[in-house]
């Protein structure tokens, strides 16, 4: 992506504080649907990104099976487990200390591994274009992922058949 | 690429977290399951993260993500079709609530 540099901050802490805020925002909000569209706003800011760093397609493959399937999912699910409107149990006091404990302690033990390595990072160069990641799927040679590719298109498969079973009226 | 790489660490480190406070507080199964897309997103972030800052020759984070991202809408959509059918069973989809395995 050739912007400014300005611009290219700019967008980075837009995407940045909408993604931090969004995400403690969908795991402290009463209300389950509105948790799920703070869930979206986070998927969105993070194809974001993605763009950022020049994976479009994984910035595109985001949207359209997080933001577009997924999401749907979780709404038809919510709309039909729940009233609308109707805020979930509050939990108890014992239980958020807990939780926040464990939060901030694996935030700041992740975070002085991830300062204290010496990390030699060097973003050069272009991202790969669309036909190479399309060559790298369906190859069969080294770093190439054609059996990777048809076992979860297998596993979507079962994963179909699994669902309906599942759901389906007895 | 002038955003140094320990920002966007940062980031997911802030939503894994967020996803791991979620999943350890809430009793709504709906809601540990949107605490577990948090935490896999955050993953996927720093899958493509570190394949974009330490190996930008290479695409195989990014194909990692690509598939994570696949197995994570096969493994909510089965998540979910068991909720809905616990929900049949019982009319609540509290996890408190589902000590008994029989119906």
């Amino acid at each position: 992506m050739e912007l400014l540099p300005l611009a290219q901050q700019v967008i980075f802490y837009l995407l940045a504080a909408v993604i931090v805020i969004c995400s403690i925002l969908a795991v402290t909000t009463r209300r389950i649907l509105r948790a799920a569209t703070y869930l979206l706003f986070t998927l969105l800011a993070t194809a974001g990104i993605y763009f950022m760093l020049d994976y479009t397609f994984l910035g595109s493959v985001q949207i359209a099976v997080y933001a577009g399937g997924i999401l749907v999912l979780f709404v038809f699910s919510i709309l039909l487990t729940s009233h609308p409107g109707e805020e979930t149990e509050k939990s108890s006091k014992t239980k958020r200390i807990l939780g926040l404990i464990a939060a901030i302690a694996g935030i700041v033990t992740c975070g002085y591994a991830l300062f204290t390595y010496p990390w030699s990072s060097t973003a050069v160069g272009e991202a790969q274009s669309i036909q190479q990641i399309g060559h790298a799927l369906i190859g069969m040679e080294k770093f190439q992922y054609l059996l990777p590719f048809e076992a979860v298109s297998v596993l979507l498969l079962a994963c179909i058949i699994g669902a309906i079973m599942i759901a389906r009226k007895r | 690429m002038e955003t140094p790489m320990m920002y966007y660490i940062v980031i997911s480190l802030v939503m894994f977290f967020a996803g791991v406070y979620g999943f350890m507080t809430r009793k709504n199964m709906l809601m540990m399951l949107i605490s577990i897309e948090l935490m896999l997103n955050a993953v996927d972030i720093n899958f493509a993260v570190f394949n974009r800052f330490l190996f930008p020759g290479q695409m195989e984070g990014m194909i990692f993500s690509i598939f994570a991202i696949a197995i994570a809408a096969a493994e909510t959509a089965i998540a979910i079709a068991i909720i809905i059918n616990i929900y049949r069973h019982i009319r609540n989809i509290d996890a408190d609530n589902l000590d008994d395995m029989k119906y």
